[in-house]
């Protein structure tokens, strides 16, 4: 019945979109630790396994750059294999050329933020464009290959782009690079119901990826993959910094306070009279009446 | 319940087909007993409903006999014939009852059986709703062997605690009204081979369904019977047209309806039928949207996969009044039996059944005519729904942009404490503080990507050893996380515990909850009874603490921690109960020193 030319997608085929961090300055702060060219031999390597591990998974890179992201190789519209990484690699080049035009800056302090929100949100338009293509499709998932630290400017369009994966069902693994945990990526692997890890031997980078990021979504259920001990997600008033358990939030942005206030300093909505809460509820003594 | 008891007149009989000893069975809670009318017939019985274990019966209609089959526990059974169902019945519900109270008090001493039923003067249907909650619900019957025959709680104690379980149970008494049949009445004509006869067969039901989904027939049969022609002409008549209907022969139809005008009312369309549809179709909600969904893929069969032949040939209008189409029949059936059985009355008199459809059916057009509203009703959501687009005015926003001056805030609010729960927050701290021209930066990736494309990828790869580590380190952390309960909430601690053990936790979590239901409800002691009662309370919690440790040390030391996570709280409600009991009686001491107890 089933028409001969509609590919026959199990639950076993994946969709790969993965996220690398081509910021420069962070390579830059990484050269002695992890050279940019080992990283991309390891992913390409990882990268060929996936395609070789079933015949119709589908690979998508976005290279996540400093001024802008871009897509820079989809398997299934690569002509020959032998070229995969030879278009991959030049498309690169020509990307870093793009992204350093981009730039305005004469120079950068540490390793500076890349633009995690935009290659997530171009990943996540790739998978509802497979979503919207029919019935069958691959599974997909996002593999974030990240070391820049997390830019705090980005937050809210992060947080967007966690959200709507989480609700369009795609997990979001991380591989985080860098010498710091990202509380992005933590947070985005917690929510959407990825794997988050962050390798201890960057030198067996390719085993990591080979070992925990390559299993399709199928076969995860039969798997232990590595879990967080657990992640504290309090949060902290925007006034102090304060780690708090209770607290005031503003009903327009979400922003926390630690106490009341009369006007949001985050989006400037001005707050109605908190009722004075008279906490000292005389502690009523149940009388216990006895010999009624 | 003790002092009830039922008598009947019954035979008692050896096996079914034996003619039977008639005599008188009497019945209570603890035996039954069988007289013989003679009283120099040997056939006396008298027998412990404890050595009873089941009854049989046989169904009033299916059978002529009234038989009541009481067997025994070691074999052997008691057959009884009553003189009419109803006596039977009687008897069988005391059976059924007695044999339930005693099987479930099948452990306790018979005095305590005693007392606890001369205790309290309860009405048979509450006892037999009280012995129907225990045999349906085995953990109410665990509990209620537990505490009311253990001593602990008294019987009256126990269910006071319960009595919305018993008005629940009490409302669902009310007897099931039976639905109609589901089965279209088509006439299977029963021929001899032999005559032209054909037999149909009519029961009281058939004739309520008929009346019920034929208001013409139903019309006719109120307009001619019994002037015009007897109850038997009629159906005889309308069996007739049923038959020609069921021939198909439309024109030979035509053609018996013009020489009969009272066959020719069964033949028609039903003129009844078909106003109340159009009144139906005024009332269909217009804002309904009809269009088909994926789902309602029917189309490829024929006739929505109903077999069914109909004539499908192009009949001249003469014809027109006497078709009949089998999916107006088909929802006209389906209609009726979903609107249930309308009327109540004995069906054996076909005319008093359909008095009552018309007048139901009356009563329904006119609460429509009162309902004017509705018409206003419909048009308004009409007008609600159609709304012209370019008819309205334009809409204007009724929200506020966002605007959020500075979102690091939101970051900084969470960043700080995901990363400290990693233990990390020491290499936090910058860790590298050199400043770098963009010139550089990019130029040394570039740089690095074209060196694979000029020299390729590296091989190998990577090292086997540190593969070997990478895989030894990731196989360790996952191990020792994969035992970390509480990771995933669909999955619950108790289920990796041992069966036996888990359904002791389970059993000793509802009677800890229970003792405690009832000791803090006895607070504040107000008068002896309920000092004494505390005080059996007080004994019976004591008495869980050892069980309590006793299953933490059977099972084995793998599931001791979840097993004593999950005692903890019982031991803490218990303490506390405790506490309060120590408490409640130092203050009383205290207070009432010159008297001894309180309880003046
Ligand atoms: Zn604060
Ligand atoms: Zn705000």
């Amino acid at each position: 019945m089933t028409p001969v030319s509609s590919k026959l997608y199990t639950d076993d085929v994946s969709l790969l979109m993965v996220l690398i961090d081509t910021n420069p300055f962070f390579w830059n702060s990484v050269k002695s630790t992890l050279a940019f060219s080992t990283f991309l031999s390891n992913v390409l390597a990882f990268l060929n396994s996936i395609l070789l591990l079933n015949q119709l998974n589908q690979v998508v890179v976005i290279a996540t750059g400093y001024n802008s992201c871009d897509y820079i190789f989809d398997s299934s519209d690569s002509q020959s294999q032998t070229q995969r990484v030879e278009q991959m690699l030049q498309k690169l080049e020509e990307f870093v050329d793009k992204d350093e035009s981009l730039g305005r800056e004469d120079s950068v302090d540490g390793p500076g933020f890349s633009l995690l929100s935009g290659s997530l949100s171009m990943a996540l338009c790739y998978i509802q464009r497979v979503f919207r293509s029919g019935p069958l499709h691959p599974q997909p998932r996002i593999l974030c290959l990240h070391g820049s630290p997390d830019g705090p400017g980005q937050y809210v369009a992060v947080m967007n782009s966690i959200f709507s994966a989480q609700r369009s069902m795609v997990p979001i693994d991380s591989c985080v690079l860098g010498a710091q945990h990202s509380a992005f990526l933590q947070q985005a692997s917690y929510i959407t119901g990825g794997v988050y890890l962050k390798p201890q031997l960057l030198d067996g980078l390719f085993q990591y990826l080979a070992t925990v990021f390559a299993t399709d979504l199928h076969s995860r259920a039969f798997l232990q993959l590595p879990k967080p001990a657990g992640v504290d997600f309090r949060a902290s008033c925007f006034c102090h910094k304060n780690t708090i358990d209770m607290g005031y939030i503003c009903s327009v942005c979400l922003s926390i306070f630690c106490k009341h206030q009369k006007k949001c300093s985050t989006c400037g909505s001005v707050f109605g009279q908190a009722q004075t809460q008279d906490s000292s509820t005389p502690d009523r003594k149940r009388k216990t009446p006895l010999d009624a | 319940m003790a002092d009830k008891q039922v008598m009947k007149r019954a035979k008692y009989k050896s096996s079914v087909k034996d003619p039977g000893v008639a005599g008188v069975l009497k019945l209570n809670i603890e035996r039954f007993v069988f007289m013989p009318n003679d009283p120099k017939a040997s056939t006396k019985l008298n027998v412990e409903f404890r050595m009873i274990t089941g009854h049989k019966f046989t169904k009033e209609g299916s059978s002529k006999q009234a038989l009541l089959n009481l067997t025994q526990e070691q074999g052997g059974n008691y057959i009884f014939e009553f003189d009419s169902f109803a006596d039977r019945d009687v008897c069988r519900e005391f059976v059924a009852a007695a044999i339930a109270f005693h099987s479930e008090a099948g452990k306790a001493t018979t005095e305590n059986s005693a007392a606890l039923v001369n205790s309290e003067q309860l009405s048979r249907a509450e006892t037999e709703r009280r012995i129907k909650l225990l045999q349906e619900n085995s953990e109410l019957q665990r509990l209620h062997r537990q505490f009311v025959f253990g001593g602990i709680l008294t019987d009256a104690e126990f269910w006071a605690t319960r009595k919305k379980l018993l008005d629940q149970n009490d409302n669902r008494r009310p007897k099931q009204r039976v639905a109609l049949k589901n089965e279209m009445w088509t006439v299977k004509p029963l021929s001899d081979g032999q005559s032209n006869r054909v037999t149909f067969n009519l029961t009281p039901e058939i004739i309520h369904q008929i009346f019920a989904e034929k208001p013409a027939v139903r019309q006719a049969y109120l307009s001619f019977v019994p002037n015009k022609m007897t109850e038997k002409e009629f159906w005889t008549k309308y069996s007739r047209a049923e038959y020609l209907h069921s021939t198909k022969n439309v024109v030979a139809a035509a053609a018996e309806a013009a020489e009969d005008e009272e066959l020719a009312v069964f033949l028609k369309r039903d003129d009844m039928l078909a106003n109340e549809a159009r009144r139906k179709i005024r009332r269909v909600d217009p804002t309904v949207d009809m269009e088909a969904d994926e789902g309602d893929d029917y189309i490829h069969l024929p006739d929505h996969g109903l077999f069914q032949n109909e004539t499908k040939d192009v009949l001249e209008s003469q014809y027109e009044p006497y078709r009949r189409s089998f999916s107006q029949d088909l929802n006209q059936h389906a209609a009726v039996v979903l609107q249930g059985r309308l009327v109540d009355v004995e069906l054996g008199d076909p005319r008093s059944v359909a008095e009552a459809l018309s007048r139901t059916k009356q009563a329904e057009v006119s609460d429509e005519i009162s309902n004017r509203n509705l018409e206003k009703e419909l048009s308004d959501r009409i007008s609600r729904i159609a709304e012209i687009e370019d008819l309205q005015g334009p809409r204007d926003p009724a929200v506020a942009p966002l605007s959020i001056k500075d979102p690091r805030d939101y970051f900084d609010s969470q960043q700080a404490n995901a990363v400290k729960a990693l233990g990390d927050a020491g290499s936090g701290a910058k860790p590298l503080k050199s400043s770098v021209s963009p010139r550089e930066a990019y130029g040394s990736l570039t740089d690095l990507v074209s060196d694979i494309r000029v020299m390729g990828l590296s091989e190998p790869i990577m090292n086997p050893e540190v593969a070997l580590k990478v895989l030894n380190g990731l196989t360790q952390s996952i191990s020792s996380t994969k035992f970390h309960l509480g990771k995933n909430p669909r999955e619950s601690v108790l289920d990796s515990l041992p069966k036996v053990t888990k359904e002791e936790l389970l059993h000793h979590w509802t009677s800890v909850q229970e003792l405690l239901k009832h000791f803090w409800s006895s607070y504040p002691i107000t008068t002896k009874y309920l000092y004494t009662k505390v005080t059996r309370l007080k004994d019976a919690m004591s008495q869980v603490y050892p069980k309590l440790q006793e299953i933490k040390e059977s099972v084995q030391s793998d599931f001791r921690h979840q097993v004593s996570l999950l005692v903890h709280p019982m031991l803490q409600a218990l303490d506390a109960a405790f506490a309060h009991y120590d408490a409640d009686v130092q203050k009383r001491s205290a207070k009432s020193g010159e008297r001894f107890n309180g309880f003046g």
